[in-house]
C-alpha cells in the first residue's frame, strides 16, 4: 500500500524558562492510505506534540522543529508557509480534538461550523453548502438534522458533539484524520457509538486515521497498526496483532500487564515503578531504562536502535540484540505470545 | 454474608436540585443498599446518571431531600452538634477525582496532610504532628522529603497519593473514593489502585468506589452497584456481575467496554438498551428484587421469573 504521509527523524522542542524540553526525540513513522494508526503512550510521552506538529499547530512563540521532514503528497508541511497550510489544514488533513465541549464555538450554529470549510475550501455557495451541512450531519447519526442545524453547541449533549466536530472534520473528505483521544471524555456507551462511526465513515470515503488514546481497549478495536510512544520517541510499532499478541519492548509489556483483565481476577495487579522521563533532561541511554526491571548496562549508556521483528514490527529494545540474553517476559504478555504463536 | 456487620445503610435515599422549579433535577431517586465492613463497593454508570451525588450526599456535602443515610446506625443528616459532627468526620474521608484541583496550592504538602490532624487536635506537640506527616507520606509511597514541597512540584499520580495520605491522616474506617485514578496515565493508575488495596488489608478500611472504567471497578470492588438515571439497577458481586449482568442496561454496559485484545474485538458485539423494555403495566411495582442470594435487580415481579431462569449457575 501506497503510504500518504512519512514522518522522517522529527525532532521538536519547547522553549521554557527551565530551559529546553526535547518533546519529540527522532519520530519516524508512515501513514498508509485507508488504514488507521493508533499512537499510545502517557501523558507527555509526546503523542499529542507529534500530531500537532503534522497540523502545524504548535505555538509559534516557543516551540521549534530541530531537524525531520513531514512529508505529505510530497510536500514538506514542516517548511510550508502559514497561507500554504491553511489551504491543506482542514481539507487535506483534519483533526478531532478530545473535548467536544471546547473544540465547538459556542457563538456559531454547528449548521454554520460545518459550512465554514466547505465554503473556504471548497468554494461553494451558501446554499450548496448548507445543502452539504445537512447530509453530513446525517451521515454522522444525528437525529432530526433539519433542526438540529440551526441550533448552537450547548444544545447538544457531549457525545452528539462530537459527532458534530466529526462531521466538521470530514467535509472536505480529508485524506487524513487525525483524532487525539475523541472518545476520552465520553460514556463508554457514548464511546462505542462514536468509534462504529468512525469505521463505519472510513470505510465510506476510505480516510487514513491516525488514532491517538492510552486506552489499550480502543485501539485493539480501531487500530490496524500501533506505534507505541514514550518519552518522545517511537519504541515499538506493528499490527495491532503484532503488538497485544507478541510486544517485544519491556514498556509495552508493562502497559499490557498493568491492564486487569476482565476474566481473570489478579492478586495483585502489575505497575509499573516510577514516573515518566523529565525530558527538560532526557536520559542518555533509554528512556524508560529506570523503570525497566529488564534493563542491562547498555541500556543506560546508549539509546537502542529499532530492532526488526517482521516486516511490519519494528522494536526499540536493546533485548533484541543478538548478543543480548533471553529474558522472561511477564506472566500476562507470555499468555498473549501463545494465542499468537496459536494463530500463526 | 448475611452476618457481616453492616457499616452503611442508605435507605431510600433521594437528592434533588432545584426543587419545584421547572428544571428540577432527580440525581438521586430512591436508592437503598447497604455497605458492609471492611468491603470494597464499585458504583458504576454514565456521567449523569448519580453516582458522584450519591457518594458526596453519603459523606453529607449535600443534604439529602428524603431518606436516611445510617452510619453505624446513626443518621448521618440527623442534626448533630459539633462534637458529634467532628466525631463523624473522623471517620468517614473522601478522595477526588481530580488531584489538580483538589490540593491547595498554596499550602505546602505537609499543611495540606495536617490539617485534619490539626483540626481533630490527634497531635500533641509539632515533633508529632511532623512524625505523623511523615508517616503518612511513607505509607502511600512518597517520602519525607517531600512534606515541604507545594502540591505543583508533583506529577498526578504523586498527588493523588497526597490526597490519599490526607483522607488517612485522621485514620477514619470509611472512605468515598470518586473517581480516584481516573485523571492519571494508565501505568499510573495501576500504582494507585494496589496501594489503595494494600492498605484497605492493612487498616481494615471500608471503600466506596465511584468509577466508569469497568475493568478497574471489577478488579478492586467486592461487590458491585449500576446506577442509570439515579437509580440503582443491579447490585451483585463483582464477578457474578460480570458473569451473569441481568438488568438490559447492565447488559448495555457491560457490552460497551472494548477490551485490550484484538481478537476479541473483531467479534464483540454491543447491546443497546432500550427503557422500553420494561413498560410496566398498571399495579406493577418496579422494585430492587433478589434474583439469587446477593444479586439485586431492579425490576417487576414478572421481570424476575425471567431473570432467574435467564441466570447461568
Amino acid at each position: 500500500m501506497e503510504n500518504i504521509l512519512e514522518v522522517k527523524d522529527l525532532n521538536i522542542s519547547f522553549h521554557t524558562f527551565a530551559g529546553e524540553v526535547q518533546a519529540i526525540r527522532g519520530v519516524n513513522f508512515e501513514l498508509k492510505k485507508g488504514e488507521t494508526l493508533a499512537i499510545v503512550g502517557e501523558s507527555g510521552s509526546g503523542k499529542s506534540v507529534t500530531t500537532k506538529a503534522i497540523m502545524r499547530l504548535l505555538p509559534p512563540g516557543n516551540s521549534e522543529i530541530k531537524q525531520g521532514q513531514i512529508l505529505f503528497d510530497g510536500k514538506d508541511l514542516s517548511k510550508l508557509t502559514d497561507r500554504q497550510m491553511q489551504k491543506i489544514r482542514g481539507k487535506d488533513i483534519s483533526m478531532i480534538f478530545q473535548d467536544p465541549m471546547t473544540s465547538l464555538n459556542p457563538t456559531m450554529t454547528v449548521g454554520k461550523q460545518i459550512m465554514e470549510p466547505l465554503i473556504k475550501h471548497q468554494n461553494m455557495s451558501k446554499a450548496a453548502a448548507s445543502e452539504r451541512a445537512l447530509q453530513l450531519l446525517k451521515l454522522v447519526g444525528i437525529p432530526k438534522p433539519e433542526l438540529r442545524i440551526k441550533q448552537y453547541p450547548h444544545q447538544f449533549s457531549g457525545g452528539m458533539r462530537q459527532r458534530v466536530v466529526i462531521a466538521i472534520a470530514l467535509a472536505c473528505n480529508p485524506k487524513i484524520l487525525i483524532a487525539d483521544e475523541p472518545t476520552t471524555a465520553l460514556d463508554v456507551t457514548i464511546q462505542a457509538q462514536i468509534l462504529e462511526l468512525m469505521k463505519d465513515l472510513q470505510n465510506k470515503i476510505d480516510t487514513s486515521i491516525i488514532f491517538i488514546t492510552h486506552d489499550l481497549g480502543v485501539v485493539a478495536n480501531v487500530a490496524d497498526r500501533v506505534a507505541v510512544m514514550y518519552g518522545g520517541k517511537i519504541v515499538e510499532v506493528g499490527t495491532v496483532d503484532e503488538v497485544f499478541y507478541n510486544p517485544q519492548h519491556p514498556y509495552t509489556w508493562g502497559l499490557i500487564s498493568s491492564m486487569p483483565s476482565l476474566d481473570a481476577k489478579e492478586e495483585e495487579l502489575y505497575a509499573i515503578p516510577g514516573t515518566p522521563p523529565n525530558l527538560l533532561h532526557p536520559p542518555k541511554g533509554d528512556a524508560f531504562a529506570p523503570r525497566n526491571e529488564y534493563a542491562m548496562q547498555i541500556d543506560l549508556e546508549e539509546q537502542p536502535p529499532m530492532f526488526k521483528v517482521s516486516d511490519t514490527h519494528y522494536a526499540a529494545t536493546w533485548l533484541l540484540h543478538p548478543d543480548a540474553p533471553k529474558v522472561e517476559p511477564p506472566a500476562a504478555v507470555k499468555s498473549r505470545m501463545r494465542k499468537f504463536m496459536g494463530a500463526k | 454474608m448475611e452476618n457481616r456487620e453492616k457499616l452503611l445503610e442508605i435507605k431510600n435515599l433521594k437528592q434533588y436540585f432545584n426543587i419545584g422549579q421547572p428544571n428540577e433535577v432527580r440525581a438521586i431517586d430512591g436508592i437503598s443498599f447497604d455497605i458492609f465492613k471492611g468491603e470494597t463497593l464499585g458504583l458504576v454508570g454514565e456521567s449523569g446518571c448519580g453516582k458522584s451525588t450519591t457518594g458526596r450526599t453519603i459523606i453529607r456535602l449535600y443534604d439529602a431531600t428524603d431518606g436516611e443515610v445510617l452510619y453505624k446506625g446513626e443518621n448521618v443528616h440527623g442534626k448533630k452538634n459539633k462534637k458529634d459532627l467532628k466525631k463523624f468526620n473522623r471517620s468517614m474521608q473522601m478522595i477526588f477525582q481530580d488531584p489538580y484541583a483538589s490540593l491547595n496550592p498554596r499550602m505546602k504538602v505537609s499543611d495540606v496532610i495536617a490539617e485534619g490532624i490539626d483540626i481533630h487536635g490527634l497531635a500533641k506537640s509539632k515533633q508529632e504532628r511532623m512524625e505523623m506527616v511523615y508517616n503518612l507520606l511513607e505509607t502511600v509511597g512518597l517520602n519525607r522529603e517531600h512534606a515541604n514541597r507545594y502540591p505543583h512540584e508533583f506529577s498526578g499520580g504523586q498527588r493523588q497519593r497526597i490526597g490519599i495520605a490526607r483522607a488517612l491522616a485522621v485514620q477514619p474506617e470509611f472512605i468515598i473514593a470518586d473517581e480516584p485514578i481516573s485523571a492519571l496515565d494508565v501505568s499510573i493508575q495501576a500504582q494507585v489502585v494496589n496501594l489503595m488495596k494494600k492498605l484497605q488489608r492493612e487498616k481494615g478500611l471500608t471503600y466506596l468506589f465511584i468509577a466508569h472504567d469497568l475493568s478497574m471497578v471489577k478488579y478492586i470492588s467486592d461487590r458491585i452497584g449500576v446506577m442509570y438515571f439515579g437509580k440503582l439497577v443491579e447490585l451483585a458481586p463483582a464477578e457474578d456481575l460480570y458473569k451473569n449482568p441481568l438488568h438490559p442496561y447492565t447488559q448495555s454496559l457491560l457490552s460497551a467496554i472494548p477490551l485490550p485484545d484484538p481478537e476479541s474485538e473483531r467479534t464483540r458485539r454491543r447491546k443497546t438498551y432500550d427503557p422500553n423494555v420494561h413498560l410496566y403495566a398498571d399495579g406493577e411495582e418496579a422494585k430492587m428484587r433478589e434474583v439469587t442470594p446477593g444479586h439485586f435487580v431492579y425490576c417487576s415481579e414478572k421481570e424476575l421469573k425471567q431473570y432467574q431462569q435467564q441466570y447461568v449457575k
